[in-house]
């Protein structure tokens, strides 16, 4: 069975990161002729020396023109084992709103550095940010060996430095691969020039790198996203819970608790278009019926009695700020998205802003500004419920919205009740 | 059991919370239908979202009058087959109420008309929320569009600046007049489609299949004669065994050379294939690089 993994990429030019995933595209046949074709003339165009393959999803006219990459690009690969998802996030420009959002959805995290160079301020930080938004997975590689003689000593200083520094931080599996996407040395088959090397290629550590575990399968959560009454016909009395599972194993038969009501039932079917199934787990979207007839509705949440999640309106949080035009200030107010749940929040407190380069706190600070990072306390006007972020992705993850101009200005991720 | 899903129902399942999102987030949704295998595929994951009850909001249709016969029977037939409600936005009727003006010359077509019927429909059936089949790997511009793809009272779509997109809390605020567009097959690709139509049965319109067909060579493209097209003076018109890999106005769209007669054999080719469908197939992606960028931004789908 051919899984999905989705893994977030960051890093510039310089890094030959558009060098690595050309070659991953290309030998699993992801570019096509026509495509291929098309980057080689406007490459020939340009003056380029070499076929840039950043070209490939640099799309937009005001990318070709300045060389630049503006926003996150998706790219698709494939192999007979799995789907890949490349969430693919410039360098520099808005580094910390794109890699952020690439990382909100990663399994995996790949940090690319450049042999010679070694460990840079870049590095850190997108390891960094890979561990903020808990991305379980995360791939050291270094790149550009053929430039280093293959030499192992390079290879191992750098991943002592990294292994120090990713100590600071909270990486779950971190796994270091020699590579030159240049030559293709063990992007997707083992390179003759580093014997010494013992791991495994790249793609086949893509392939092979254990996913199924990544997910919450303990903390049973169904935050109800639509109820559905057809109130015809067969299905006169139908009245269903559709919603996609975010936490734990739900099975017919199973006690359930409702939020915020608190009302009690049985789980009597977990059906999906395709008819009724026996379990479901995270991500998938289905439809749960109970056996007493009480009132449900969208923003509701659907767990175990025994394992509930925090409900509170006073709320913890990290937040990375996505708007340039006004700061994240303490007293300000916003539209809050979290799970299925809509409300308003305040922002009662700003503790501190992280810089990402030094992970020093600065207490001192009276607002976050574009790109930032800091944590703060949140009052919403209606109770949310909510783990941990740490522990679980969906429901300790919230946007904040201007309620003036609708923008998206931040992604939160939650520690836990204000204490 | 192991609790992993296949790549094609995390895609299902992806999909159908977008679309269920939307339903419940929005006024008066509707979902475009060209009766082509994106829009088909999108519209069966809609009407799984919400079995066993029926499809809570109408398709749409914009109609170039260009049209395949087949796909617009095959159009009528799923429309009775599913019992959904179908709304006809008509580029004719744009052109006969003076809203557009048809193009003239060899290469004249509708494309661009479409813009303005579409938009005008949204306005008067006052659609807030506007459902495409678009994929990501198709084209470059689409590559780097959200989910959720917001648009001005003008229709327009902004690349420059789009909403960060995180997690899968989507963001559909919007003031009155404005849209989104709402993309649920965003991630897949043109592989995962046909498996997904051969692992679902769907039903499809018979140009998909290989069949024999009158042709000419165009551009390096072959497309058919029909009353919409015919070849110019030299232009030679020859028999062919031919398939379409993209569905869309019969003046633009051209066909493959195909044995493939079943869903199986597509998923074959296209696993095989070394041109993108919409290079292979699309006379209207090739005015220049950036072809489908200028067209979305005016609001096209």
């Amino acid at each position: 069975m051919s899984q999905m993994l989705r893994l977030a990429t960051a890093g510039s030019v310089d890094d030959g990161k558009s060098t690595l995933i050309g070659r991953l595209l290309y030998d699993s046949k992801a570019i096509f002729e026509d495509q291929l074709e098309a980057v080689e003339r406007t490459s020939r165009e340009r003056g380029d020396e070499y076929t840039n393959l950043a070209l490939l999803t640099d799309g937009l006219r005001a990318e070709r023109e300045q060389g630049i990459t503006i926003d996150v690009a998706y790219r698709y690969f494939a192999t007979p084992k799995r789907k890949f998802i490349i969430a693919d996030t410039p360098g520099h420009l808005q580094y910390t709103r794109n890699m952020v959002t690439g990382a909100s959805t990663a399994d995996l995290a790949l940090v690319l550095v450049d042999a010679r160079n070694g460990i840079v301020e870049q590095s850190r930080r997108h390891a960094f940010l890979a561990s903020l938004l808990r991305v379980p997975h995360l791939v050291l590689c270094v790149n550009k060996m053929d430039l280093v003689d293959y030499d192992q000593d390079v290879f191992d200083a750098i991943a002592t430095e990294f292994k120090q520094f990713a100590a600071k931080l909270d990486i779950s599996d971190l796994s270091f691969v020699p590579v030159s996407a240049l030559n293709g040395d063990n992007v997707v088959t083992r390179s003759a020039n580093m014997p010494w090397y013992e791991g495994s290629s790249l793609l086949h550590h893509l392939e092979e790198v254990f996913i199924a575990s990544d997910r919450n399968l303990i903390d049973a959560r169904f935050p109800v996203q639509y109820v559905i009454r057809p109130m015809s016909g067969d299905h006169h009395d139908y009245r269903g819970y559709a919603g996609r599972v975010s936490g734990g194993v739900l099975k017919p038969g199973d006690e359930v608790i409702v939020l915020p009501s608190g009302f009690t039932s049985t789980i009597t079917s977990i059906d999906t278009a395709d008819g009724p199934v026996s379990e479901a787990f995270s991500p998938m979207s289905v439809t749960v019926t109970l056996a007493d007839d009480i009132d449900i509705s969208r923003g509701d949440m659907i767990c175990r009695p025994h394992n509930q999640p925090e409900v509170g309106q006073d709320i913890d949080a990290m937040v990375c700020w996505m708007s340039e035009q006004a700061p994240l200030g303490p007293r300000a107010k916003y539209t809050i998205k979290h799970t299925t749940r809509t409300a308003r929040a305040l922002v009662k407190d700003l503790h501190y802003r992280l810089d990402i380069n030094t992970l020093h706190r600065d207490h001192e600070a009276g607002a976050l500004g574009l790109n930032e990072i800091g944590r703060v306390s949140l009052r919403t006007t209606a109770p949310l419920f909510f783990d941990e972020y740490r522990r679980n992705r969906d429901t300790g993850s919230f946007i904040l919205i201007d309620e003036v101009t609708n923008n998206t200005v931040a992604a939160g991720m939650i520690v836990g009740p204000t204490q | 059991m192991d609790y992993e899903l296949s790549h094609l129902r995390t895609l299902e399942a992806e999909s159908i919370h977008i679309i269920r999102e939307v339903a419940a987030e929005f006024e008066r949704p509707v979902l475009l239908f060209s009766g082509g295998k994106d829009s088909v595929v999108m519209l069966h994951l809609a009407v799984k979202a919400f079995a066993p009850a029926k499809l809570p909001f109408p398709i749409m249709h914009v109609d170039t009058g260009h049209n395949f016969r087949e796909v617009i029977e095959y159009r009528d037939v799923t429309v009775e087959r599913l019992g959904v409600r179908l709304v006809v936005a008509s580029v004719e009727e744009s052109i006969r109420q003076g809203r557009v003006v048809e193009e003239t010359g060899s290469r004249a077509n509708r494309n661009r008309l479409q813009t303005t019927t579409l938009l005008d429909a949204i306005e008067e059936h006052r659609f807030d929320a506007v459902f495409g089949g678009a994929r990501r790997d198709e084209e470059k511009a689409r590559a780097k569009e959200r989910v959720y793809s917001f648009r001005d009272e003008f229709g327009q779509w902004d690349p420059k600046n789009q909403r960060p997109e995180l997690w899968s809390l989507y963001n559909g605020r919007h003031h009155q007049g404005e849209h989104i567009r709402v993309f649920p097959l965003s991630n897949w690709t043109e592989l995962d489609i046909w498996q997904y139509v051969l692992d679902e049965d769907i039903p499809l319109a018979s140009i998909y299949y290989s069949h024999k067909r009158e042709v000419f060579r165009r551009d390096g493209m072959l497309y058919a004669v029909t009353e919409h097209l015919s070849a110019g003076e030299d232009e030679e018109v020859f028999e062919a065994i031919v398939r379409y890999r993209t569905v869309g106005d019969a003046t633009y769209t051209g066909a493959v050379e195909s044995t493939a007669e079943s869903v199986a054999d597509i998923v074959a080719e296209v696993a095989a294939t070394r041109l993108t469908e919409r290079g292979a197939t699309r006379g209207d992606d090739r005015a220049s690089e950036a072809a489908m960028e200028d067209r979305k931004k005016e609001g096209y789908f």
